[in-house]
């Protein structure tokens, strides 16, 4: 029976790098693949790319390329990842380098395009998910991507490239790509292609699912999270699944920690939205089958929507914010006093703000003070955030707090303060037949 | 009896929507689960954090529970004002709330259990 080994070798751009190697190395895979690119990070390398054109792609790619492409060449294993960000070529163009450098004559790279479509959605004038439309949004718009799907990178594999480099992909379908290139899967198989998303979605997140971000210690116990294995995905033809991880590593694999992973980030189980497929986990089994080796099937799928999601960046705000700590007796009561002075302060300099944050840090900064009454803490640090129009507003708001060293109640240390320009994104919909995706392959 | 007892949870986000898993530690306490923890005893939980409304999808293949938490994250992770722009945090949260006592609930569920 015909069956690859994918391994995941980062889940998000500042991950580990020695799951990865070690996944190189002995992992028997057929291909290894890199999820570096969260929602944010498109915008701002599109403005990294702006100060720099031959920039914008991942800072870390030099050192992973480096680190795992000898081990690839060696073991027969193909590597996907989406650190292309804001310039595919640009990181194309460096992993070639990489592999010269290791001597790594002849492999084949290709860099996925086309995932950037500022041009078309300011023609089309796309609408907002929340509300306006991108011309609302006027010169402070940075940048527009696709969520683009496994076609193109289907393509790059067929076409015998070694490296797959992509830019705003899904993050299932770096995943999913490689099975539809070794099964033939239809494009609408959509069932083959749900199953797909679903390992690729279970994949997606690294350690996420071998045990990082699952211990509570005495209910969920997590052995030797410091050497945490990155996780390896069997899957047949058929697109069933088995997850297990290295021998020797840390962590573990396990039904519970694959269904936590199973439900990140999805609303509606039924209709998980990508760009290939409308995938559904409504009827998901996870089933222990050995040590660290959970089998997984029953996903489903129904036909795409045709349309992309687009993720837009711009400049939404500047944030401005001050910290300051107080200890001892009566530290709550200084903190609170400290609150109010810079309220009223606030207030009274006439600082313009569209948001105000106070919060008591150690007392009530991530859920209010409903849930953490009755707990009072040896320390507080008072934090004050807020959003303003302007850097020279929001630099006000760390002022304001660090002038409590000399204007506040007794006992203040350890101020810090800082203000910035907030980049955020909006979503909108684009119909796929505007998104023209090109396969670019060079050849160290 | 707190949720953390019978069950673990986790919290994903997007744009400025939470959702948190709720998964049965013993996938036979899921009938018990669905049945004491709706959208209407989460909201409760959440009240004055999250903003908009609450909705339960159920998995009882998995024995688990999705919860999506609209205006959950300060207007989402990009330009939040709050310490855990991600909701990450929130998971741990929802563990804390009370549920009746599963002892009671022997009878209707059949059998004692460890």
């Amino acid at each position: 029976m015909h069956r690859i080994r994918i391994g995941s070798g980062a889940g998000y751009s500042g991950d580990r790098i020695e799951p990865a190697i070690d996944l190189a190395e002995r992992g028997g895979l057929d291909y290894l693949v890199f999820e570096c690119l969260a929602e944010r990070t498109i915008a701002l390398a599109q403005q990294a790319r702006q100060r720099d054109p031959a920039g914008g792609y991942d800072p870390l790619l030099t050192v992973r390329m480096t680190a795992v492409l000898g081990a690839c060449r060696r073991n027969g294993v193909r590597l996907i990842t989406n650190m292309g960000a804001a310039n595919p070529l640009g990181a194309a163009e460096a992993t070639r380098a990489v592999a010269r450098s290791l001597g790594l004559d002849g492999l084949r790279i290709a860099a996925v395009t086309g995932d950037d479509v500022l041009a078309v959605a300011r023609e089309l004038d796309v609408a907002l998910e929340d509300g306006g439309t991108l011309r609302g949004l006027g010169d402070r718009v940075i940048s527009a991507n696709a969520y683009i799907g496994a076609g193109p990178i289907v393509e790059a594999l067929a076409a015998g490239a070694d490296v797959v480099i992509t830019g705003r992909a899904a993050d299932p379908a770096l995943f999913l790509a490689p099975m539809v290139h070794e099964f033939g899967w239809r494009m609408d198989d959509w069932d083959a292609l749900g199953r797909g998303t679903m390992a690729g979605h279970l994949l997606e997140c690294a350690g996420q699912v071998t045990g990082g971000y699952f211990a509570d210690p005495g209910v969920k116990d997590v052995p030797e999270l410091a050497r945490l294995g990155f996780p390896i995905g069997e899957i047949d033809a058929d697109g069933t699944l088995e997850l297990t991880k290295l021998p020797g590593t840390g962590g573990c694999v396990t039904p519970a920690t694959v269904k936590e992973q199973l439900l990140y980030e999805i609303h509606d189980p039924a209709r998980y939205y990508q760009p290939d497929v409308v995938a559904d986990f409504s009827a998901a089994r996870v089933e222990g089958d050995g040590p660290d080796r959970v089998r997984v099937h029953g996903g489903r799928g129904a036909a795409r929507t045709g349309l992309l999601k687009l993720s837009i960046g711009y400049i939404d705000s500047c944030i401005g914010e001050g910290q300051i700590s107080y200890a001892g007796p009566g530290a709550v009561e200084r903190g609170r006093l400290a609150l109010d002075i810079v309220r009223e302060r606030l207030a009274l300099t006439g600082v313009r703000t569209q948001e105000l944050q106070f919060d008591l840090i150690g007392l009530d900064a991530l859920h209010g003070d409903r849930l953490s009454r009755g707990h009072a803490p040896y320390e507080v640090r008072l934090r004050v955030a807020g959003r303003t129009a302007t850097l020279e507003e929001a630099a006000r708001i760390g002022n304001e707090v660090e002038t409590l060293y000399t204007n506040g109640p007794a006992g203040g240390g350890g101020a810090w303060k800082s203000a910035r320009e907030i980049v955020a994104v909006a979503s909108a919909l684009l119909p796929e037949s505007a998104v023209r995706t090109t396969v670019t392959l060079l050849e160290a | 009896m707190k949720l953390r007892d019978i069950a673990h949870a986790r919290s994903g986000d997007k744009g400025n929507i939470s959702n948190i898993s709720v998964i049965a530690l013993d996938e036979t306490d899921y009938p018990f689960l669905a049945e004491h923890l709706t959208a209407q005893s989460v909201a409760a939980h959440f009240q004055g954090i999250v903003t908009g409304t609450v909705t339960r999808y159920e998995l009882p293949t998995l024995g688990a529970l999705n919860f999506v938490l609209t205006g959950a994250l300060g207007g989402g992770v990009t330009r939040s004002l709050a310490l855990d722009a991600h909701g990450k945090a929130l998971s741990s949260a929802l563990l804390d709330l009370e549920l009746p006592n599963r002892n009671r609930q022997n009878n209707q569920y059949g059998g004692e259990r460890p």
